[in-house]
């Protein structure tokens, strides 16, 4: 992916850059929001990667909120030291799609990164989900594995729904708790491993090849293998 | 992603800490609100205007008073210091003069008396009349030497109140001098009755005068009392409408608007310091951390036994980064609830829904540690609040709960609504508990426990920062309500946690 990032912070810049390169993707960078409005209106991204406060006038929100007034579609990722709540809410609605506070393992940027730029550019509906013999009707909301009906709660076949719409992508811990709970807390215990583990149970039984794989400290991610 | 020392248990609530002996549900309902006789002695304005009707009245009663005093009483005395005289008149010339003298005097009075007001009488000592226009002597008045009496007399043909004065000559003579007072009465009469109607106006323009004084102090301090409550409220915007007459109502609604700007001042002092608190940590902790993980990502992994020593203490150095970034964003979540700076994202709510979608949610964690997680919750819980402070609320104590609570154990999650008078004026609205069957909280801890970073001693051995209850007590401020910890089944040991989160709607 072409990935446009604008944060001041030459040091966090620096290991981003990094490590978004190190991952295949082709990163500019600019270290202010002027120069960062001028290349994100210039040239074509897959994705920006934006500072909430940056100097030069023109802060993380205006950069977004101009974009977006001249019709820029690109997903914007936030990267922001304010964590309050009413400001996560704040961008969120300028028209960015993700919030990212700082401090971040690089881990969780990068798994926000692909979730965000690999995103279907159509909002064509999908019926159907797939991951090897596994498959997610979001119709008659079922899930069945080779041919066999699998029994989940509504919450599980959100969480399942969720890794298999990234799947072969990592999904984050905090992203599940924000995107199939609607949390944006700190929930202090691996409870979201009991409930990754509960659903990995129920669709592992009987069938030797695992499809939900635990990344070290990174998160989760399905895929057929 | 490691997980973090979930936070200790720091438990309890100011206030209402005392155990609840009733049982769950049974809740006492509170005390009645006070009745429309009881609020309205309560006002100040009433009790003024109260204090204003009753000099009113006073003074308008002294007024009677007075004039009643100068008008009747000083027209009896009149009368009588007349009649006095005359009597004095009239002894000194039946001494000059003796008996035939003074009924001379007599008829000579009676003739000059045009209105036929004068009544006089001298009977002699064998109790013949000698002189004057009374037919007999009064009975009532038979044996003193002097005396005063008001009767019905006959006179001149006509009956009518006399006011007499009866006094003993020597030698058994006996004199009488009076005056027709019907005319008098008849006056006495009339300022009595003007008096009545006066006093009736008065009584009403008291009554009338109290209202208005009333509703008038009521105006000029609404805009003030209404501004309190919305400061009160969270609403920093507010300030008092002063009317312009610069009068004393003004200069309070004056001082109190100044008061305001400053504390909006401080206000945004505190949020831009926090904010730049917030950036100004959190940068150089974000290098940091990038520093570690990238030296931890281009280090291939080591074969010796000191490389991997050094990436664990690298990895070590990350996770008590997160653990401080972890305390630190806590703190910064109980500053923005203190700070009231929330109530802007309040909106309606329903608590049930949310409360499923958390106990199914800490259920999991529950089952993790061999315990259950039963909920008793109504169709639904209305409330308007702010749904991710409350949800991080009541996930603090179910986490507290699961972690506290001994494997085999129960951790009971319920939720009702309430109507009773809550502790910052606003009606309390919904009432959450979360219970467990852990050690429970010393009395003389539960005071402390929402202070920041107090773990009580039973928890030291367990992780945590000592800021989960404190997040929970700066919620239920926020909502205008309390916490309340207690033991969930007193008597029993140990007698478990139950923590009661009360709040207000809006």
């Amino acid at each position: 992916m072409r990935i446009l990032l604008v944060e001041d912070d030459a040091e966090v810049a620096r290991f981003v850059k990094k490590g978004l390169q190190e991952a295949g993707h082709v990163v500019e960078h600019a270290a202010n929001g002027r120069d960062g409005l001028f290349l994100a209106a210039s040239e074509q991204f897959d994705l920006l990667v934006l500072d909430r406060m940056l100097p030069g006038g023109v802060d993380g929100v205006r950069l977004v909120e101009t974009l977006r007034s001249q019709g820029s579609r690109t997903p914007v990722l936030f990267l922001s030291a304010l964590s309050a709540v009413d400001e996560r809410v704040r961008g969120l609605k300028a028209g960015g799609d993700d919030y990212l506070v700082k401090p971040f393992a690089f881990a969780e940027l990068l798994a926000r990164v692909e979730a965000l730029g690999r995103r279907p550019a159509t909002d064509a509906p999908t019926t159907k989900l797939r991951v090897a013999d596994l498959e997610l009707d979001l119709l008659s909301r079922t899930v069945t594995r080779g041919g066999k009906r699998v029994e989940v709660q509504p919450r599980e076949f959100r969480l399942l729904e969720h890794l298999m719409r990234h799947a072969g992508q990592v999904v984050t811990r905090t992203m599940l708790l924000e995107k199939v709970w609607d949390y944006h807390f700190d929930p202090q215990t691996n409870v979201i491993d009991v409930h990754v583990s509960r659903l990995r149970q129920k669709l592992d039984k009987g069938f030797d090849k695992p499809l939900i794989h635990t990344v070290r400290n990174a998160g989760y991610m399905i895929r057929a293998d | 992603m490691n997980h973090l020392p979930p936070r200790a248990r720091a438990a309890a609530a100011p206030g209402r800490a005392a155990p609840d002996r009733d049982g769950g549900d049974g809740l006492s309902p509170g005390a009645p609100p006070p009745g429309p006789l009881l609020r309205l002695l309560r006002s100040a304005g009433f009790r003024f205007a109260l204090l204003f009707a009753a000099l009113f009245a006073g003074s308008i009663l002294a007024f009677a008073l007075v004039l009643w005093w100068g008008t009747a009483v000083a027209l009896d005395r009149q009368t009588d210091a007349l009649l006095r005289a005359d009597a004095l008149a009239l002894a000194e010339r039946w001494r000059e003069a003796g008996a035939p003298g003074t009924a001379e005097a007599i008829e000579e009075r009676l003739a000059v008396d045009v209105d036929a007001a004068s009544i006089y009488l001298l009977h002699g000592p064998d109790g013949q009349r000698l002189a004057g226009n009374l037919d007999r002597w009064p009975p009532e008045i038979e044996d003193a030497v002097t005396a005063w009496a008001n009767l019905l007399v006959t006179h001149d043909g006509q009956s009518s109140e006399a006011r007499l004065y009866a006094t003993t000559l020597p030698g058994g003579y006996r004199l009488l001098v009076g005056r027709d007072v019907a005319d008098k009465l008849a006056l006495r009469e009339l300022i009595a009755e003007g008096l009545i109607w006066a006093a009736g106006f008065a009584l009403f323009f008291a009554l009338f005068g109290a209202w208005l004084l009333r509703r008038a102090l009521e105006t000029r301090l609404r805009p003030a009392f209404e501004t309190a409550a919305a400061i009160a409220g969270g609403d920093l915007g507010q300030r008092v409408r002063l009317t312009g007459l610069g009068d004393e109502f003004d200069r309070l609604g004056a001082t109190m608007n100044a008061m305001l700007d400053r504390i909006d001042r401080l206000m945004a002092g505190v949020k831009g310091v926090s904010d730049a608190v917030a950036h100004d940590l959190r940068t150089p902790i974000a290098r940091a951390r990038a520093k570690l993980e990238d030296a931890l990502r281009s280090t291939p992994e080591p074969g010796t036994p000191d490389g991997r020593a050094l990436r664990a203490a690298v990895e070590a150095g990350i996770a008590d980064l997160d653990a401080i970034t972890r305390v630190f964003q806590a703190l910064l979540r109980i500053a923005e609830a203190e700070a009231g700076a929330r109530r802007a994202a309040f909106a309606p709510l329903d608590l049930v829904p949310l409360l499923a979608d958390l106990a199914e949610f800490y259920g999991a964690a529950a089952e993790a540690r061999g315990q259950r997680l039963e909920t008793a919750l109504p169709d639904s819980v209305r409330l308007t609040g702010d749904r991710d402070l409350l949800l991080q609320a009541v996930a603090n104590l179910l986490d507290n709960a699961v972690k506290f609570g001994p494997a085999g154990g129960t951790v009971r999650l319920s939720a009702r609504t309430l109507d009773e008078p809550g502790p910052a004026g606003a009606p309390l609205a919904a009432e959450v508990t979360v219970s467990d069957e852990g050690p429970g909280l010393a009395p003389a801890d539960r005071a402390r426990a929402g202070e920041r970073f107090f773990r009580a001693d039973s928890s030291r051995g367990t992780p945590g920062s000592g800021l989960g209850l404190s997040l929970v007590l700066a919620v239920a401020h926020l909502h205008q309500g309390e916490l309340a910890l207690e033991d969930a089944e007193p008597g029993r040991r140990p007698p478990g946690l139950r923590a009661r989160l009360r709040l207000a709607s809006g």
